[in-house]
């Protein structure tokens, strides 16, 4: 599971109000390089919760925390490849294999297994 | 600018919209058709911008047998050479200079032209001046000689009222070796209801999938819709509920990661297990993707499922609990998933998550009843109909190809209506998966239907030709 992935994911138990963003609980996090494509980075910034991005991406465990991503970032900064090549590896290139996305409101916990956050609800919470 | 363009004599529905999808991406186009042809016929005049928007469409495409430059048509090969005398010298000599290579392909529709025959019709040629050298391997221009011809009925085809004869130079042609590459024979990991290559090319098209755009597949099974989307340069995201589908696989070198590895595709973006009936989707992600393409399962070969399983059936405690300390390793039952919710919260989703002016590519079964008239798709105040490809399956059914677009905003109203949509299809369970039960429907015994009228011969009421002469035959 990417951190594109993590950004775009609630916690829809329902009753759950505030299941947005998801803690981000990574045992084993792998680096693998993936294409680089400018157009789709600036199409994607714009639906991209930056708070939760960056949030998410400093909570990896310290061998592959980010920690060179800006607090806030706003449209202007894609003209710089500086700027879209960190973005780029936080947001494509870090992959977390096992974990969980933890609920902030209920603590309810989604596995992450072979990298395949599992969202599925049980019986009584839908 | 017209050419020709002639398509392959298959899957008759999907040819002119492929061409429409692939004009969306790369230039306007206008049809044209032959005076007496069918719509059915494979030959077609197009016009487009220009020669090299002409190649591109013909190229990406999977069934234009080629888009030609015309250079004479006629009822006979009289005729034909009259045209082709007056087709400006200008636009002629470029092609037949001295310093190029070029090959003559006879070709027919409705008959086969020997050997023999073939080499008079070229040598018949002779009035045009080519003074290129022959290279029948990879020749610098292509020239194509076709006619169609009176066949006959055949299979409920429509007569060919009036012979033709075509002339042509060739602009550009489908990759069909795509098809052996891709076919399902040879992937690694597949399941019962894995999509054919050349319909998952057909799909990708109508996605008008390409770099820098996001595809997503909410039942996304082996992968088979994405890898073509992937092929043709589109990022990838597939959710099932599944989650041995989509996490196990059958082994770590046999699973949809594997798939995308074997066409040096890149990977999907995200493969997640997810309940299309409870998308985990945070509130206010909004148009994330800029097309949907999928294959919702419809009951036939496939049931759909989807979440709080036990909690909708019959006789089971109420409100159904999972105890704390069961909650760890708690696999949840599912429910069936009939089709009319399926589309509901399929569209829901798309009108929501779809760029403006993106696509939702999906397929919709259809029950051949006869004198049903035509078909009732389903429809949203978000989306317009781009186009609907029917593919019959069986004497019973077909799968229509739906291309949606989506051309106004979601609004709260539309959400509102869809939250109230969710809740009585979850409140009638029951009700709703009796009415959408489309297996009954193709599986039933023959016999309980409506027998043929006397001295008809059962099987000719609905002909095997499979192209939309098929519903007027059929409706009318």
């Amino acid at each position: 599971m990417r951190l594109l992935t993590h950004n775009m994911l609630a916690c829809n138990v329902k009753g759950v109000v505030n299941g947005y963003p998801l803690r981000l609980e990574a045992e084993v996090v792998a680096e693998r390089p993936a294409d680089f494509n400018a157009d789709f980075l600036r199409h994607i910034f714009a639906r991209i919760d930056w708070k939760a991005f960056v949030g998410a991406a400093r909570s990896l465990p310290e061998e592959h925390a980010v920690a060179d991503l800006p607090e806030d970032a706003e449209p202007s900064m894609l003209a710089s490849e500086d700027f879209l090549r960190r973005f780029h590896h936080a947001l494509l290139e870090l992959h977390v294999e096992k974990g969980a996305l933890v609920c902030p409101e209920t603590g309810r916990r989604f596995a992450i297994d072979k990298g395949i956050p599992n969202m599925l609800l049980n019986e009584d919470e839908v | 600018m017209w050419f020709l363009c002639v398509f392959f004599h298959r899957l008759l529905d999907y040819r002119r919209p492929e061409v429409e999808s692939l004009a969306e991406l790369f230039g306007h186009l206008e049809w044209k058709l032959t005076e007496n042809f069918h719509v059915d016929s494979p030959f077609h005049f197009v016009s487009l911008p220009s020669e090299e928007i002409a190649r591109k469409i013909a190229k990406r495409s999977i069934l234009v047998k080629g888009i030609y430059e015309l250079w004479g048509h006629g009822s006979n090969h009289q005729e034909l050479e009259e045209a082709i005398k007056l087709f400006p010298e200008e636009r002629k000599i470029p092609y037949l200079s001295s310093d190029s290579t070029f090959r003559i392909i006879v070709d027919s529709f409705g008959k086969v032209i020997s050997f023999e025959e073939q080499n008079k019709r070229i040598n018949g040629l002779s009035y045009i001046p080519f003074k290129g050298r022959v290279d029948l391997r990879n020749p610098d221009h292509k020239f194509w000689l076709m006619e169609t011809d009176d066949y006959g009925t055949n299979n409920g085809l429509p007569r060919v009222v009036q012979k033709k004869v075509f002339f042509g130079r060739e602009i550009g042609a489908a990759d069909r070796k795509l098809l052996p590459t891709y076919q399902l024979k040879s992937r690694g990991y597949l399941g019962p209801t894995a999509m054919d290559a050349e319909m998952a090319f057909l799909m990708a098209n109508q996605g008008l999938a390409q770099p820098g755009k996001l595809v997503y597949d909410p039942f996304v099974g082996t992968g088979s819709i994405l890898v073509a989307a992937a092929h043709f340069g589109a990022m990838t995201m597939g959710a099932d509920i599944d989650i041995r589908v989509v996490r196990d696989g059958r082994g770590p070198n046999c699973n949809i990661w594997s798939n995308f590895k074997q066409y040096g595709l890149p990977p999907p973006i995200s493969l997640l297990r997810a309940d299309n009936n409870l998308p985990p989707w945070r509130q206010g992600l909004g148009e994330v993707f800029d097309a949907i393409i999928c294959d919702p399962p419809y009951g036939v070969r496939a049931g759909g499922r989807k979440s709080g399983g036990r909690k909708l059936m019959k006789g089971t405690v109420d409100p159904y609990t999972v105890p704390e300390d069961k909650k760890a390793d708690h696999i949840p039952s599912t429910a069936a998933y009939c089709l009319a919710e399926c589309v509901h919260d399929l569209l829901d989703l798309a009108a929501k998550m779809l760029v403006m002016g993106g696509r939702l590519v999906f397929f919709y079964p259809v029950v051949r009843d006869e004198g049903s008239g035509d078909p009732q798709y389903p429809e949203h105040p978000c989306f317009a109909m781009a186009a609907a490809c029917e593919q019959i399956l069986s004497f019973r059914y077909s799968r229509h190809l739906l291309t949606m677009v989506k051309t106004a905003a979601y609004t709260e109203e539309l959400a509102e209506s869809a939250r109230l949509k969710h809740r009585e299809f979850k409140e009638n369970h029951l009700k709703w998966m009796e009415d959408g039960n489309l297996h009954s429907a193709v599986f039933s015994p023959a016999d309980a239907q409506q027998p043929p009228p006397a001295g008809w011969p059962e099987r000719e009421l609905k002909p095997k030709y499979r192209g939309s002469m098929c519903r007027l035959i059929t409706f009318d």
